[in-house]
């Protein structure tokens, strides 16, 4: 590569551990999509305002867009594709997503996800506000976002019957 | 109605899932080995003269490979496809001798990384001198005006005054008219996701491999045309999931510069549009458009005729823009009676971005503007406005009704819509709760909107506007197989934007072959190994894509009783087909299953009819109902075969201080005949109004008097979150179209057509005690505190 | 959308920080939460040849209080702030202001000290700064200085941190009135857009609903957010009547001088202003009320 700069980082992500030389100016987005091949996680503004781009970093929702990956050395990351069970199988919110068709292009759909879930990690029976002010920083152009909070309300629900 | 078994019943999509995985496949996603990417220069200028371009500082750069101007790309490759007649008129994915707006591409940089050919985009020097410029669409048409386009000879791409029915008589005749303009300002449908393109040119076997995030009609064609390459060394992948449309995914000078890269160094090149390159120089604005209208009505509120003068700001190159102005002519009347009408369609150049297909192409705009005066009718006479509206609804035993401009509107029922509509509102209880949020000393406003999607059209609007593009079909294809196992496989020829095409094919073919969709697999192939498809435009896949599904399944279908008939040695009348068996009707036990059926066709050739191919598939491809006729010279036409028709109420509140609205409750009542994918179609209704509700309050290309984009970012251009968007209801009526197979018609761009008028009909509702209206788009909080301020 | 390159470190401590900006001079350059830095060199409207990282130090998160005034270090993470008891207690001006900064995903990254050095002129916080006359403590290597919030402001990313200084701490003062109540509201387009005006008011009486002091400052409608320091002299000594009220926001609109931009023209900012002035020093009134009656 033909860059000045190089760092190594060492940071987890769904679960695993890994290393990579990079340039520190990569942001945590292109070091996902283009290094791990992780390409769940979309690129929709490059400049913070659309959350297409959102994964959990130590636990909080964030924008990865936002982040350079030197920052996460030492972190862990969880994205889209590290949502679903060990053997493939959809988690509830994942499913209810399927179930109310809370999306149409999939294209705000990881970070919509993303949201939904460390919503439902903090607040296992959020109000519609709470759901509409969680998912408030993430577009979506598809779908006038109705789905999506149907699909968060019921994965709320179904979480609670399951527990 | 008919008993579906799968259609019109909830199911889950078969694309969900790969979404919510992560495992969507957009363009950004594609890798090819060695693949390098691309940068764009943008010029500053809003017009400039390029006197010379110094590209050797960013050449020198670690990990640049080329940089291409645009003389370079004029001298190798042929103009873009323009849809007008304009003989001397050229366009390239690159300005070569002036820029014509600020951002247009001057030079691409081809480097190992994005990251690296930002770097190299910094280091191109381009020295140019300012020229005049002119952003004003009304500035631009008068004399002395900068020309963008010398070799047209001026800023108008197009003019064209129509006149159906005896307009002046109906004026001279009326008892009343109002004359008003309505403003529609530029914006888009800009998808999350931006445009993006990998080429990739296999130089053994002379093919250009494609994967671009479009939905474009005839997309190989144009790049083979441009690059001097036969179509069938052009391989567009449809499997490539697009991240967001709703017209706009166009890219043909994003394909062919990347096209021209990959065939010129032997690479793959990508091209992904970054958010600026998207917004400023992306060519993806939307219509842009002043109305003038005059209407003529009589004492009950009766609208007897109507002239309309549409003038729209294209931008720099005639895109899509003019045609845009065309489409309207399919439903210039609305939902109503008015039996005559005078249309001028003006498409002026200025410098600004380049304007793509927006959904609805045109319609929208054109409806808010009808809706303004139907309101403003009712208020010259003080009758209701849902009232007003009843009057003039066609009736729907009316049905086929022929409009002035020559189109037959197919069926509907505006009056029932309507009324289920105002019932979900609960419209007394909802005026009652107006009423108090204005005790609290608020400005509160009840909307109303009832407006038509025409869909599935023929692209009539091509030979409108232009002779010489005898376009009268618009074709869609499908090909559907089952394979010795048993197993069916839908082949289609289109990417997707969010439709769900899978879905429609799949449950389509499931319905008639009464095989269960979720075992159907359906595949997207590519443009060599498919039959004619022209892309998700105007709301046609229900129709087109489903009725081609229907007709390939259909065949299939018949096939397997012929075989039966063939086997049971009994007629085909007295057969009935069952779930995949083929039964006699008289005597039930005596049949062939399914299993047999298929061992038939794909091994037992002895078995089969002396005339009939082995194996089992079948193809279609489907012509648009009512499609196959040209334009009369008064310019009557029928360009949409289907008319879905949607009927909106909000009701917004005004806070006084800041003239921020609030949009309490909305409804909607929406026919758009039988639904294939119930999920599916509200979905896209819901995602239309949100977007309605962006062009209506929130989102604008603005430009300044330097010619200048001032919304590139998304912290200019306000999309609607989901804060902004209220908790919509909705209801379903069905009209089945006659026309096509399941009675189904489009509803792609449902919501969208009808919100903005809505939006703005409430908001006017709220100001109407002040004897202020607003008819500009979008209504923005300076515009609404500015009327508050002076009727105040 | 790619940032020219840069160079990074993350160092352990203060000092460490100091050392570098001390040697990078106008070419380094903080990063925190980085939720306006990363946009703005994505942008390439801000370039740096090395990027400091103070995310990992201790010492500059978490918040203090004592009798006259309430810390926040630094790099105090927004959601933190905003989540924080010390606060919603000590300092319900700041509490209500934090509700309305950015969004979940940004609050979880961005920082309080970041929201203050990047000076945005309707970024929440640095309002609630200019109107309680926070003190900005900022080190550089050898030396440390407070400055007030008055002084500290300049425009969006321009303040008055030299190129070696690293902004630690914002020191919010209390009011130990007897009678204090506060107000925040502010106007923007789209829930969660910078604002077009926003306004911070706190109020303090005697117990006979005398005003002994007044504080009112306006984001927005500015290069960078303003205290109208008028304000408080017109309403001090008074019982905060309506015709008080009336003259102090006669008194912000004269102050104010703001610009147009794509979002609003100046003469919207400035009507508006007035009126979010008067809607602030009602909700800081009822609560002085509400107080008293306790
Ligand atoms: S891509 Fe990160 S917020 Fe839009
Ligand atoms: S589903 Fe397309 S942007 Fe949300």
């Amino acid at each position: 590569m033909s860059e000045q700069y190089l760092k190594k980082i060492n940071v987890t992500v769904n679960g695993v551990s890994q290393v990579a030389q990079i340039p520190p100016r990569m942001t945590l987005l292109d070091f996902l999509r283009d290094e791990l091949d992780l390409t769940g996680s979309h690129a929709g503004c490059e400049h913070g305002v659309c959350g297409a781009c959102s994964v959990i970093h130590d636990g909080a929702p964030v924008r990865s867009c936002l982040m350079y990956a030197v920052q996460a050395d030492g972190c862990e990351v969880t994205t889209v594709e590290g949502l679903s069970h060990a053997d493939g199988t959809l988690s509830i919110l994942q499913d209810c997503f399927c179930e109310t068709h809370a999306m149409q292009c999939g294209y705000c759909t990881p970070g919509m996800l993303i949201a939904g879930h460390s919503l439902l990690q903090e607040n296992s029976s959020p109000s519609e506000m709470q759901i509409v002010e969680a998912i408030g920083g993430n577009i979506c152009r598809c779908t006038g976002y109705r789905q999506i909070i149907e699909a968060i309300a019921l994965a709320a629900s179904r979480l609670k019957e399951a527990s | 109605m008919t008993e579906y078994r799968y259609v019109g019943k909830p199911r889950r999509t078969k694309e969900d899932r790969r979404f919510v995985t992560g495992q969507g496949s957009f363009v950004g996603d594609i890798k090819c080995r060695a693949m390098k990417h691309v940068a764009l220069v943008m010029s500053p200028f809003p017009s400039a003269e390029i006197k010379s371009i110094d590209a050797s500082e960013a050449l020198a750069l670690d990990g640049v490979h080329y940089i291409l101007t645009g003389t370079e790309l004029e001298n190798a490759t042929n103009s873009l496809m323009s849809g007008l007649d304009l003989p001397n008129y050229q366009r390239y994915p690159l300005a070569s001798k002036v820029t014509r707006y600020a951002g247009e591409w001057v030079a691409a940089v081809v480097a190992d990384s994005r990251y690296i050919a930002e770097d190299a985009a910094e280091l191109v020097y381009v020295d140019y001198e300012a020229l005049d410029f002119v952003v004003d669409p009304e500035e631009a048409i008068k004399p002395g005006a900068p020309i963008v386009h010398p070799e047209i000879g001026g800023n108008i791409f197009f003019q064209r005054k129509f006149e159906w029915g005896a307009v002046d008589d109906d004026f001279s005749s009326a008892d009343h008219a109002i004359s008003y303009r309505a403003r529609w300002s530029r914006n888009s449908t800009v998808p999350i996701e931006t445009f993006g393109v990998v080429a990739q040119w296999n130089s053994s076997e002379e093919l250009l491999d494609v994967w671009a995030s479009i939905q474009m009609p005839k997309y190989q064609e144009q790049i083979g045309n441009a690059l001097k390459l036969s179509s069938n060394n052009v391989r567009v992948h449809y499997d490539v999931d697009v991240g967001g449309s709703y017209g706009v995914k166009r890219g043909i000078k994003h394909s062919v510069l990347v096209g021209y890269l990959s065939m010129k160094l032997g690479y793959p090149v990508r091209l992904i549009e970054d958010r600026l390159e998207n917004m400023i120089g992306g060519d993806a604005h939307g219509p842009d458009r002043i109305f003038d209208v005059d209407m003529a009505f009589d004492g009950e509120g009766i609208v007897k005729s109507m002239r309309m003068r549409a003038l729209d700001d294209a931008g720099a190159s005639p895109g899509r823009a003019p045609l845009q102005l065309g489409k309207p002519v399919t439903a210039i009347v609305g939902p109503y009676r008015i039996r005559s009408v005078e249309y001028e369609a003006i498409s002026v150049s200025t410098h600004k971005t380049t304007q793509e297909a927006v959904r609805g192409f045109g319609q929208s705009p054109t409806n808010f503007a009808i809706e303004a005066g139907i309101d403003k009718v009712a208020r010259f006479l003080n009758l209701d406005r849902f009232e007003i509206r009843r009057r003039n609804f066609i009736e729907k035993d009316e049905f086929p009704y022929e409009i002035p401009s020559g189109t037959s509107y197919d069926s509907g029922d505006y009056h029932t819509v309507l009324s289920k509509t105002e019932k979900l509102a609960n419209i007394s209880s909802l005026l009652a709760k107006r009423d108090r949020i204005r005790a609290e000393g608020k400005f509160a406003g009840i909307g109303i909107a009832t407006c038509l999607e025409p869909s599935g059209g023929n692209a009539g609007f091509e030979p409108l506007f232009n002779e010489k593009n005898p376009t009268t079909t618009w074709m869609e294809s499908c090909q559907v197989k089952i394979d010795l196992n048993g197993s069916i496989t839908g082949i289609i020829a289109t990417t997707s934007a969010g439709q769900g095409h899978e879905s429609l094919v799949s449950t389509v073919i499931g319905e008639v072959l009464q095989r269960n969709p979720a075992s159907i697999r359906i595949t997207r192939t590519d443009s060599l190994a498919s039959l004619p498809s022209n892309s998700p435009v105007g709301s046609r896949m229900a129709i087109m894509l489903g009725g081609a599904a229907q007709g390939a399944s259909e065949k299939i279908r018949k096939q397997l009783i012929r075989i039966a008939a063939h086997n049971l040695q009994m007629p085909v009348d007295q057969l009935e087909y069952g779930n995949g068996d083929v039964v006699t009707i008289k005597e039930p036990k005596n049949k062939i299953e399914w299993c047999e059926l298929i061992e038939i066709a794909h091994r037992r050739y002895h078995d089969l009819p002396d005339d009939m191919e082995p194996g089992l598939q079948a193809r279609h491809v489907w012509e648009v109902p009512t499609g196959g006729s040209m334009p009369t010279p008064d310019g009557k036409v029928q360009m949409y075969p289907c008319y879905s028709f949607e009927a909106h109420i909000p009701l917004v509140s005004i806070d006084p201080l800041t003239g921020q609205v609030t949009i309490h409750d909305y409804y909607i009542g929406h026919d758009c005949g039988t639904q294939i994918n119930p999920h599916i179609v509200h979905g896209m209704t819901y995602g239309g109004i949100a977007h309605g509700i962006g062009a209506a309050l929130y989102e604008k290309f603005e430009y300044n008097d330097d010619g200048q984009l001032l919304a590139g970012t998304f912290m200019d251009y306000l999309l609607p979150s989901a804060h902004e968007i209220p908790k919509v209801k909705m209801v379903d009526h069905c009209t089945p179209s006659p026309l096509t197979p399941m009675g189904q018609k489009g509803s792609g761009e449902g919501g969208y057509l009808g919100a903005p008028a809505a939006i703005a009909s409430a908001v006017n509702d709220a100001l109407e005690p002040l004897g202020s209206e607003i008819l500009t788009l979008p209504m923005r909080v300076q515009d609404i505190e500015e009327v508050l301020c002076d009727a105040i | 959308m790619k940032a020219a390159a840069f160079d990074y470190i993350r160092p352990d401590t203060l000092e460490a920080v100091l050392e570098a900006l001390d040697r990078a001079g106008d070419e380094g350059r903080i990063i925190a939460g980085g939720q306006t830095l990363v946009p703005m060199m994505a942008m390439r409207l801000v370039k740096a040849e090395l990027l400091i990282d103070i995310n990992h130090i201790q010492t500059l998160t978490g918040i203090d209080t004592s009798a006259e005034s309430l810390s926040i270090r630094a790099c105090t993470r927004q959601a933190e702030a905003a989540a924080s008891k010390e606060i919603i207690n000590n300092l319900p001006l700041l509490a209500k202001a934090l509700e309305h900064v950015g969004h979940t995903q940004t609050r979880n990254r961005g920082t309080v000290g970041g929201s203050v050095a990047n000076a945005d002129p309707s970024a929440e916080i640095p309002i609630v700064a200019r109107c309680l006359d926070a003190k900005i403590t900022a080190l550089k290597k050898g030396s440390e200085r407070q400055i007030c919030a008055g002084n500290f402001f300049y425009s969006a990313m321009d303040t008055a941190l030299e190129d070696t200084e690293c902004l630690t701490e914002i020191r919010f003062p209390i009011w130990n009135e007897e009678v204090v109540g506060s107000g925040f509201h502010e106007v923007s387009i789209r829930n969660s857009d910078y604002a077009l005006v926003a306004v911070a008011a706190q109020l303090a009486t005697d117990s006979g609903g005398i005003c002994t002091r007044a504080a009112v400052a306006v984001g927005g409608c500015a290069p960078a957010a303003v205290k109208i320091d008028a304000v408080g002299k017109a309403l001090v000594g008074r019982p905060l009547s309506d015709t008080d009220f009336d003259e102090a926001c006669g008194l912000v609109v004269e102050a104010l001088d703001p610009d147009t931009d794509v979002h609003a023209t100046a003469e919207y900012r400035q009507r508006v202003a007035g009126r979010i002035v008067r809607r602030v020093l009602e909700e800081a009134r009822a609560e002085v009320y509400e107080a008293r009656n306790e």
